[in-house]
């Protein structure tokens, strides 16, 4: 099994504060890290090339400083890290982040599966991967929490709010999936050793990949962000005290106040 | 001079906290309470690597250098002392003497399993030969193609579990120190055995006890470095073991430090918190400086070994400091506290005993003191 996952480095939203006038994110001395539903995806591919053999190629865009997050992808154990890293490909928005993705799994030859995490924590659109798989004509299944793999298809479980499907699906094909799925691993220090200095990380260029330069960066962002502001919360928070099931009546009776629950 | 950390020291440490912080630090509470060694854990360990980091690959282990190391066991120790110990004493006493001195069959058999699935244990303390490791009573007499041991050893770390020990015997009683050997002994070898589990105030859950040698047949193959080497095993062994004792004090101080900046921001009197008294605010800069200072006596040695320089009184000296922080900075952190520092449920009341230890094993601080006397008085 042939697989490339895309990850995207985003800044520790654990540590990342907010500028409230500007209504962005403060990302100096923020520590970056790979996007965490990503690491399920790499954890995924992982398991599938344990149990069915195969190759795995991490594939990001970002600046050059993304590097770290491939070669931790490598530390866990995948083989081959692609970045695609141009200052032309600066101010993508996620269709032409997408479109750029896409050309370069083109450019990476055949495959039979690609896998992304649902969504980075830092802009929490959800859009990129099933832009890839419009963009590569590719079936997709979104929001994936659980794979089978079969001759030349997948079974998958795909989450909904309230229950889950099960659908098939021929490959090659894109899924993108969510933190229940698997238990990433750490990476190990034979693997951290081997990612910083005997592996590497190809780096691609828009030339490289022959991308349309109307396509990508800034000028390809069909998106335009009007306005970016910090949620305030309204209404202070309220502890309710007690026993358990003093505290549960107490919500119950709040929530039926409020026609919440009849 | 250039103080920042690679990018590979940095994965590692970034890898080892998050396995720490997860994996490791909620057991630290139960394994403090109960004095149970942590068996699951060095299970993991071992899958990551970490129980023979800077093992040469060849023999299984991870490649890594000294500044590595020790940050991954000042991440374990900032989690939980005990296990920080238990690797520490895997890694520095246990792996290293065998890589350094062993023999390739050696290696094979013993240095491979160190680093991967193993536990090991460093027999040099007995009764009557603490400070004074040169006065050991247990003897080897050669018999047919090996030895034939007796004696016994106490406080030794990990005996509970481990699978292989290094211990020092007299192969020449007449020649003392000199007269010292090292042998690698499997635990299940007719004559080994392990005694009493010691009942200790602080890292109480590394299985530390007493071993028995009675007629213990070890073949010849399992001498380690020669006869009338032990001695010197055992002490430039020491020297590398003092890096990883120092860095264990230095991530139980950083624990103590990371407790104390949480308490005293939550923390109100007066009606306000008690980060805003100078008082608070004193201990804080202090353990903070304290701890900086003795993280880089601590680099500053590992430094000198992955240079292959002479590091046994930059190691004596980094252990000396962040011991002694380590016991100052835990005991402020209880002041910090006030009385809920005293409590059981709180972190720091755990740190303070687990700080005590480091300045006792692998050299007490007045050993260290010796070491870097002796070398500026040479």
């Amino acid at each position: 099994m042939e697989m490339i996952v895309c990850i995207k480095q985003v800044p520790d939203t654990n540590d990342v504060r907010i500028d409230e006038k500007k209504g962005t994110l403060i990302r100096e001395g923020v520590p970056s890290i790979i996007n965490p539903d990503d690491r399920h995806a790499i954890e995924e591919a992982l398991r599938i090339r344990e149990a069915h053999g195969g190759r795995i190629t991490v594939l990001s865009m970002g600046p050059p400083q993304a590097d770290d997050a491939l070669r931790e992808a490598l530390a866990m154990g995948v083989d081959e890290a692609v970045l695609l890293t141009d200052r032309a490909f600066a101010g993508s928005d996620t269709w032409a982040t997408a479109y750029s993705l896409g050309k370069a799994v083109q450019a990476l030859g055949d495959f039979d599966l690609i896998i992304a995490g649902r969504q980075a924590i830092d802009g929490d659109t959800a859009q990129v991967g099933p832009q890839m798989a419009d963009y590569l004509g590719l079936p997709q299944v979104t929001y994936v929490r659980k794979v089978k793999v079969g001759k030349g298809r997948l079974t998958v479980e795909r989450a909904l709010e309230d229950g889950h499907e099960i659908l098939e699906i021929p490959l090659p094909a894109l899924i993108t999936v969510i933190g229940d799925l698997n238990e990433p691993r750490y990476p190990s220090v034979r693997g951290i050793v081997t990612a910083y200095r005997e592996k590497e990380v190809k780096t691609m260029t828009a030339a490289d990949l022959g991308a349309d330069p109307e396509k990508i960066g800034l000028k390809g962002s069909p998106t335009q962000v009007k306005k970016t502001f910090v949620m305030v919360p309204k209404r202070a928070g309220e502890k309710l005290e007690g026993s358990v099931h003093e505290r549960v009546d107490a919500l119950i009776g709040r929530l039926r106040d409020r026609n919440a629950l009849r | 001079m250039d103080f920042t950390l690679s990018k590979e020291q940095r994965l590692v440490q970034r890898t080892v906290r998050d396995f720490a912080e997860r994996e490791v630090g909620p057991l630290a509470q139960e394994i403090d309470q109960s004095g149970r060694f942590p068996v699951e854990t060095v299970e993991k360990m071992g899958k990551l690597g970490l129980l023979g980091m800077m093992v040469d690959p060849r023999w299984g282990g991870g490649g890594l250098d000294t500044i590595s190391y020790s940050i991954a066991i000042e991440e374990l120790s900032r989690a939980c002392a005990t296990t920080g110990v238990i690797c520490s004493v895997n890694n520095s006493l246990c792996c290293w003497p065998i890589e350094a001195f062993g023999t390739d069959d050696q290696k094979e058999r013993y240095l491979r399993r160190l680093a991967t699935t193993g536990l090991g244990a460093f027999g040099l303390t007995e009764p009557g030969a603490g400070t004074d490791a040169g006065s050991q009573r247990s003897v080897a007499v050669r018999e047919g193609e090996g030895y034939v041991i007796n004696g016994s050893k106490v406080f030794i770390s990990n005996a509970e579990k481990a699978d292989i020990f290094i211990i020092f015997v007299l192969t020449d009683p007449k020649q003392g120190s000199r007269g010292i050997s090292a042998f690698i002994v499997e635990r299940g070898m007719p004559g080994f055995s392990v005694g009493k589990i010691e009942d200790k105030m602080g890292i109480r859950g590394n299985g530390a006890g007493e071993l028995f040698f009675d007629d213990l047949r070890v073949p010849r193959a399992n001498l380690l470095g020669g006869e009338g080497k032990g001695f010197k095993i055992a002490m430039s062994t020491l020297d590398g073991g003092r890096i990883g004792i120092a860095a264990q004090a230095v991530g139980i101080a950083q624990a103590a430090l990371d407790e104390s900046l949480r308490y005293s921001i939550e923390r109100e009197q007066f009606g306000k918190s008690i980060s805003k008294f100078q008082a608070i605010q004193w201990f804080l800069a202090d353990m903070a400086t304290e701890i900086a200072a003795s993280r880089h006596l601590v680099r500053r040695a590992a430094y000198a070994k992955d240079r292959g320089r002479s590091y046994s009184v930059e190691a004596a000296m980094a252990k000396l400091m962040a011991s002694d922080v380590a016991v100052r900075v835990t005991r402020n952190a209880i002041q910090v506290h006030g009385g809920y520092g005293y409590i059981k449920d709180y972190t720091v009341e755990r740190l303070y005993r687990d700080a005590k230890i480091t300045e006792l094993y692998e050299g007490t601080s007045e050993v260290q003191r010796m070491v870097i006397a002796g070398s500026l008085l040479r």
